[in-house]
């Protein structure tokens, strides 16, 4: 007979069994520290300019080689890591919050709002959403604020659709009934109540969504779209390093292997949270 | 079933309106407008041949009208002429279209071969060696950007081995067969990367979901050979839900070309896209994009009726 344990600890014990969602979660940690503590870990400034090694193949000295102007590419590469984590971080939190707001108020008053914010979200999703993501970005000139916002404000449609459903189901549940009765408004019962109900589903989707937020973002900047030089970004560093890559082949694997890992580690960070969170899997088999 | 189709095609009329009126609101929101197309050629262009412009391209109605006007138009199949060419927008569309339909097609098919006989192998030997390699192959294929593919097999076929052009749809004066393979195989091996690893996963998870079913082993207790109770009767009922979903990835399959026409210059419409962006070509962009609307709407239809069609068990009403 084993103590009760706490909803965290059960959280904690499935996710825990997920062996590469775990790996997952220390190699992102590592990254978030080096990339955010940047100035710190960084061998180079990121902008300093080495006029007498430049285009070199990755040595002890420049562990990732250096690029064009003799900047050190692994210092860049970790200070890009901040500005792409961070785009895809935010543009996650964005349309996670867009999508939870549309579709708990849709699946909460039902009737014609839902009929309303429904049909709206199968036009935005019907829309190819690069192609509209391009057009927008090329409206202004790029800065991560705005990146973040465009990407947030094209991401939101599945997220809203998920938790639509999740609303559906419990709002029709006792609890939502006696929260009623004493007396809740409705924005209490979708903030206090429903919303903590359908937690699991919206964490998850967060998660997969800063993988693809960086994807989409190291796409925009490949096309000249995203987040200009000299702040590097992974994409802009492609992007740059595009024109030379039949000679300087290193400048263009490490960025991309950077955005691999990142997203294939982030990835399974959502698998690992999707089995912790849902309460239907049980955690003792 | 054909009462169906008819009552979800008439559906799919004011969600047409409705993608029309919001691509048209985007476009019109964009900064400068055809007056930065003709200005940006460098002449001297004088405010009264600016205003004679814009009222010949209508931009001074009010935009309701300027919608309608163009609404109107589109019905008809004239969607409007290009700034920076003067040719008709469905023309330059229609002309490019070819080229990306190959690559989309080629694409597709190579996706399915690989795909499906993946999904079913990894289901029926779970946990084998080659299973593992499709679920590594899938996790890679969904988290690595398609243009950082697309330039790793660039840099690898074409600069370091030789093997294969590294962009265009054809050599000049070479207008043989091989020559166009040849020129087709990388990018349509990096625009099929997602959908192989999307179809495999699919295709093992609905399978494993019908192996263990009644009808399965009631198949087996028949005595047939395991070959045909696999291949024959757990397929048939495992493909229903992957055949939607190939429905629906039509439709993706095009913003997928739009970046992969770029990295391998193929003369398609994606590219084509991506060069009226740069030249702010409204229309053309307008075009476009209703048009991989209208590809999106049309697959999802297709890929309910599909559904309902392969699967006895849906009712419509």
């Amino acid at each position: 007979m084993r103590p009760p344990r706490t909803q965290t600890q059960i959280i904690w014990d499935k996710f825990r069994r997920h062996k590469a969602a775990v790996v997952s979660g220390i190699v992102m940690i590592i990254l978030m520290i080096l990339c955010f503590g940047a100035p710190f870990f960084a061998p180079y400034a990121f902008d300093a300019i080495d006029l007498r090694n430049t285009r070199q193949p990755p040595s002890w000295q420049h562990l990732m080689g250096t690029d064009d102007l003799g900047r050190d590419a692994f210092t860049r590469l970790l200070y890009g890591g901040r500005i792409s984590l961070m785009v895809g971080i935010f543009a996650a939190l964005v349309a996670t919050s867009i999508g939870a707001l549309v579709g708990a108020v849709a699946g909460f008053y039902g009737k014609r709002t839902d009929n309303v914010l429904m049909r709206f979200t199968e036009i935005i999703i019907a829309i190819p959403s690069l192609p509209l993501l391009i057009i927008l970005s090329s409206y202004t000139q790029a800065s991560v604020v705005i990146i973040i916002l465009i990407i947030g404000l094209l991401s939101w449609m599945a997220t809203a659709r998920i938790v639509r459903g999740s609303v559906h189901s419990v709002k029709r549940q006792d609890f939502v009934m006696a929260a009623r009765m004493m007396g809740c408004r409705n924005a209490t019962i979708i903030g206090r109540h429903i919303i903590p109900n359908v937690m699991g589903p919206i964490i998850v989707g967060a998660t997969l969504g800063v993988g693809a937020a960086i994807i989409i973002e190291s796409s925009l900047s490949f096309l000249g779209l995203g987040i200009s030089p000299p702040t590097p970004t992974w994409g802009n560093m492609l992007q740059d390093s595009q024109s030379t890559m039949s000679t300087k082949p290193w400048l263009t694997i490490f960025p991309g292997l950077a955005i691999l890992i990142t997203v294939l580690c982030i990835n399974f960070l959502g698998e690992g949270l999707h089995d912790a969170l849902d309460p239907t899997v049980r955690s003792d088999q | 079933m054909g009462r169906y189709a008819i009552r979800r095609t008439i559906q799919m009329i004011p969600l047409f309106i409705g993608i029309s009126i919001i691509i048209f609101l985007i476009i019109q929101a964009a900064p400068g407008g055809p007056e930065t197309t003709l200005l940006a050629t460098g002449r001297f262009v004088s405010p009264e041949i600016l205003a004679a412009y814009r009222v010949r391209l209508g931009l001074d109605q009010p935009i309701f009208v300027q919608y309608f006007r163009w609404l109107g138009a589109a019905l008809t199949g004239d969607l409007g002429y290009s700034y920076t060419s003067a040719q008709p927008v469905l023309t330059m569309i229609l002309e490019r279209l070819p080229a990306t339909i190959q690559l989309m097609l080629s694409a597709y098919l190579l996706a399915a071969v690989i795909a499906l006989p993946l999904g079913v192998y990894s289901a029926i030997h779970k946990y084998s060696i080659l299973d593992y390699f499709g679920t590594g192959l899938s996790f890679l294929g969904i988290a690595m950007p398609v243009f950082w593919f697309g330039l790793i097999l660039q840099l690898v076929f074409a600069v370091q081995l030789g093997w294969l052009p590294s962009s265009g749809r054809e050599t000049v004066g070479d207008t043989g067969l091989v020559d166009q393979i040849k020129h087709l195989i990388l990018p349509a091996t990096v625009l099929s990367l997602l959908y192989i690893a999307g179809w495999s996963r699919y295709m093992r998870t609905s399978f494993l979901g019908v192996i263990n079913s009644d009808y399965v082993r009631t198949a087996r207790a028949k005595g047939l050979r395991e070959r045909r109770v696999m291949l024959v009767h757990a397929l048939k009922n495992a493909a229903i839900p992957v055949v939607s979903i190939m429905a629906l990835d039509v439709a993706g399959l095009f913003s997928g070309a739009v970046i992969t026409e770029t990295i391998f210059a193929w003369p398609g419409i994606g590219r084509l896209f991506i060069q009226s962006m740069y030249a702010r070509d409204y229309p053309l962009l307008m075009g476009i994009i209703m048009m991989g609307s209208i590809l999106v709407v049309v697959f999802n239809l297709v890929a309910d009726i599909l559904y309902g069609w392969l699967d006895p068990r849906i009712s419509f009403d």
